[in-house]
């Protein structure tokens, strides 16, 4: 028999990508947005970020393809009983040198596959000696090989807060995953880690954005610092948490920390899951809920409380329509909306009307009396809008005090064929 | 004189463009029409390799505007729309520009009504020509030209199929982001090619010009379908965005349709590999002995071992755990008989603690073991085996139902907490369990066996000691 160490000599770097991108495929973020604009130009290198981030390909889980994200190993001391790397799984393990994933990075950017990077590992040895190595793959790209596409770091919170600011100076954007949305999902299902000490990280990371920031503005040659900011990501459905605690945890989190993104994980079912684990997967679309109630905070001006609102008796947010259809049915007195009339806020809060129809609603209502069939041509789809607001030509009669108003918007259940095999 | 007067009547006028993306020069042509006030439906306009309209035999001379014709004016807002929109391969782009341009005149601020329809196609076309612009920036795949020539160094080309008039607008982008990289893309529109200092353009180009794949293309198909999760299946949220007339240049895409088919069974896998399919908890002793037996929820169970199954009277106060069976244990079908269960027995007497009294198990059923020639070395269990196996100790556990458990090595007490504990640390004070009962902790009697000298000694009074602990709590339990 090969010992173990022979068995990962052998491996190719084939079958390292294979088991090293299979371990990082439950993580939801994958943007590259956001950075600070720059190119090749008089450089030796390559890459370039002109703002936005470009998706180069989708799978089919409908999630796109931006960065090469990888872990760099997913050997682990800790034992986190929603993780497939934890210590007492079973799976396949590799660990990657930072030689090989620059390699990879480079190849790959050269052909127009990826933006950039997206490194995260498992811990080995220390949380100490992880962090070096992650940086030493983001230093190693910028210093030896001029490298000016994206890279975002996972950041390891128990390690020495020099190492994560480092990490910080390469990296476009860094991230401390919270995990959990509360405390005590966190201490039952990931025994190594520590909320205090993540969000002490944080912390530490904000301070470091918000000075480096600062000295840019005074001195142009300042260092940049994760110029696209910090994020982070918290698994939906392992626990028993609501959306509720989700939101208000999301929301604390934006505030304290000036995350740029909070991004949920649906927790999905994993190989060789930990007995305390459910086994079936949560609806995507609870997942898919959060983020509309996230975009309801970040865009349209809802408090937190406000979606909190917008919840059920259970403190979950509805699945068969979205928070902000949900919300307007609750507070049925605040409709309908004049579209000639009402303020911007007013017309954000409208089902159906989005940042940019509102945006033109309010342009073209400057220059003609809105009817009907005008606001058809700037909304998606007006049978959602209609009972909701009041124009030159129409005013709902009573429809927002219908009672099976919901049913009449809420999308058709599919009728199942009593005789289908 | 009025502009009107250069303009013979019923004259149509015939604009043939030099290029499809060609701003400045409608912009030039237009700009004059407008002065002319010449009205947009007398105005032709001709894209290079278009079919002409209707009228495409009118006047090809076009109106010079008089020298105090006022200037034409135009938003910000529309030149930019328009810049845009005239990359769109809608043959009526320039039509419509012009009717905008011409409707400007009158209302400078048009381009804020978006219910205007006309507003609203120019507003469309632009948003079709940025997505185009945008797909190619994330599409384009670049494959390596190993070149015979050193001197060359190396060659990325790449093939793409742009479905507006993009490429020459688009060519920036590259250059910015490639600019120390030898590239050309080929297109059927035409072709760039970037030599790291000059952009050149060259003729349309076909399919077969362009290389047809790259070593690492294996490597990216690799990447692409491990970081497919099977269990978050969302084709429709794929196709929006990556619509399959851009497939067919795409190397990873080749690997769509069977990651879908395999997507499902891929999930279940998934399932079925965490899954540990108990039935319901077994109501007697006997019923787990029976069960044990026939477990293969993980590798131990299919060595060739047989199950062990604790012993000891069904309403004992304590419990006794160890990690698992060892040779003699499994031929024996006893816990506890071979050397270790030997020495525990010699500790437990000076504790005066009978062992009789208490009921004694493993944390895991089965052996685990090496065949070494004729001996089956001990191999101590993974944590994912201890944690399967806990399922049985747990059954134990409820039926007789102990005050207080002693769990002797890791294994042990990571079988009873679900957790690894140090034995160091958590030795010597009780540790509470969910059921009321409470857990100590100490090292397994094999570690003894191990040990000589003075740390034998040392590991064989903090034993003791930690038995002696026992005792003393079982009494005070016992009240």
């Amino acid at each position: 028999m090969r010992t173990y160490k022979e068995q990962m000599g052998t491996q190719t770097t084939i079958e390292k990508l294979e088991i090293l991108a299979d371990a990082a495929k439950y993580d939801a973020s994958c943007a590259s947005s956001g950075t600070s604009k720059r190119n090749s130009t008089g450089g030796k290198g390559i890459g370039s970020t002109e703002g936005m981030g470009i998706c180069h390909a989708y799978a089919p889980d409908g999630r796109c393809i931006s960065l090469l994200k990888i872990l760099l190993t997913n050997h682990c001391v800790f034992d986190c009983h929603y993780c497939v790397n934890r210590k007492s799984s079973n799976v396949r393990r590799a660990r990657f040198t930072p030689q090989e994933v620059v390699d990879l990075t480079l190849s790959f950017y050269r052909r127009n596959y990826i933006e950039g990077l997206f490194l995260s590992s498992g811990i080995v040895k220390s949380s100490n000696h992880t962090m070096e190595q992650l940086v030493e793959v983001a230093r190693m790209l910028r210093e030896e090989h001029d490298f000016r596409g994206y890279i975002h770091l996972k950041t390891i919170p128990e390690a020495d807060p020099e190492l994560v600011h480092q990490a910080g100076l390469y990296a476009d954007r860094v991230s401390i995953n919270v995990e959990l949305p509360t405390d005590a999902g966190l201490t039952r299902l990931a025994p190594d880690k520590n909320a205090r000490q993540i969000e002490g990280a944080m912390g530490k990371l904000k301070s470091d954005i918000v000075e480096a920031k600062d000295n840019r503005k005074r001195f142009r040659h300042a260092p940049r610092f994760a110029p696209a900011g910090q994020s982070t990501q918290m698994i939906v459905g392992a626990d028993a948490a609501t959306d509720a605690d989700i939101v208000g945890k999301a929301s604390r989190l934006y505030d304290s920390f000036r995350l740029r993104r909070v991004y949920y994980s649906a927790f999905s079912p994993i190989p060789d899951a930990s007995a305390v684990l459910p086994l079936k997967r949560p609806p995507l679309i609870r997942e898919h809920r959060l983020y509309q109630s996230d975009w309801l905070m970040r865009f349209y001006g809802y408090q937190p409380s406000e979606v909190m609102q917008a919840t059920e008796a259970d403190g979950n947010l509805p699945l068969d329509i979205d928070p902000k259809l949900a919300w307007a049915l609750k507070f049925r007195e605040r409709f309908p909306v004049d579209v000639n009339r009402a303020s911007k806020e007013q017309l954000l809060r409208v089902p159906g009307l989005g940042v940019r129809a509102v945006g033109r609603i309010l342009a073209s209502r400057r220059h003609r009396t809105m009817r009907l069939e005008d606001v058809a041509k700037l909304t998606v789809s007006i049978a959602k809008v209609r009972p909701f607001i009041v124009t030159a030509d129409w005013r709902p009669v009573l429809l927002t005090d219908r009672a099976d108003l919901r049913a009449l918007l809420a999308p058709k259940q599919e009728q199942l064929e009593l005789f289908a095999a | 004189m009025t502009a009107l007067q250069h303009v013979k009547l019923g004259t149509y006028y015939v604009v043939a463009l030099p290029e499809a993306d060609d701003f400045d020069f409608w912009r030039e042509r237009a700009r004059a029409l407008v002065q002319c006030e010449v009205p947009p439906d007398r105005i032709a306009w001709v894209e290079p390799g278009g079919s002409g309209s209707l009228f495409s035999h009118g006047d090809r001379r076009l109106p010079v505007p008089p020298a105090d014709a006022p200037p034409v004016r135009a938003s910000k807002a529309f030149v930019s729309l328009a810049k845009s929109a005239i990359c769109h391969s809608d043959p009526e782009r320039f039509a419509l520009l012009y009717r905008l341009l011409w409707r400007l005149q009158a209302n400078p601020r048009l381009l804020e009504d978006g219910a205007d329809t006309e507003v609203r196609r120019l507003d469309e076309l632009a948003r079709t020509v940025r997505r185009d612009i945008h797909k190619m920036r994330a599409f384009v795949r670049f494959r390596l030209v190993e070149s015979e020539d050193e001197e060359a160094g190396e060659h990325y080309v790449a093939w793409f199929e742009p479905e507006h008039h993009i490429l020459r607008t688009n060519a920036g982008f590259f250059v910015r982001r490639f600019a120390n990289m030898k590239w050309s893309i080929l297109t059927p529109k035409g072709s760039l090619h970037w030599d790291g200092n000059v952009l050149e353009e060259g003729p349309p180009a076909q399919r077969s010009d362009a290389p047809q794949g790259d070593p690492t293309e294996d490597l990216w198909r690799k990447y692409y379908a491990s970081i497919f999760n099977p269990a978050r299946l969302k084709i429709g949220a794929m196709l929006k965005e990556m619509p399959r007339k851009y497939w067919k240049n795409m190397p990873e895409a080749v690997l769509i349709p069977e990651l879908v088919a395999g997507a499902q069974s891929r999930e279940s896998q998934m399932v079925a590999a965490g899954a540990l399919e108990f039935d319901e908890r077994p109501e007697t002793l006997e019923a787990i002995d029976k069960a044990i037996h026939a477990c293969r929820k993980c590798p131990i169970g299919s060595l060739d071992n047989h199950a062990v199954m604790g012993e000891g009277p069904k309403d004992a106060a304590l419990m006794i755990v160890g990690e698992q069976p060892g040779d003699q244990e499994d031929l024996a079908g006893r816990p506890f008989v071979g050397p270790a269960g030997q020495l525990l027995d010699w500790h437990l007497e000076r504790a005066g603690i009978d062992r009789r009294s208490a009921y004694v198990t493993n944390a895991v059923k089965h052996f685990k073991f090496v065949q070494r020639g004729k001996r089956r070395l001990h191999q101590s269990p993974t944590a994912k085996e201890i944690d399967t196996c806990r399922w049985w100790v747990e059954s134990e556990r409820q039926i007789v139902q102990p005050r207080l458990i002693l769990a002797m090595g890791a294994s042990a007490a990571r079988g009873m907490l679900g957790k690894t504990v140090s034995i160091s640390k958590a030795r010597g004070a009780p540790i509470p369990l969910e059921d009321g009962s409470e857990l100590w902790v100490t090292a397994h009697p094999s570690y003894l066996l191990r040990l000589d000298g003075a740390a034998q000694e040392e590991q064989s009074r903090l034993f003791d000691a930690d038995l002696a602990a026992v005792k003393a709590r079982l009494a005070e339990l016992a009240g």
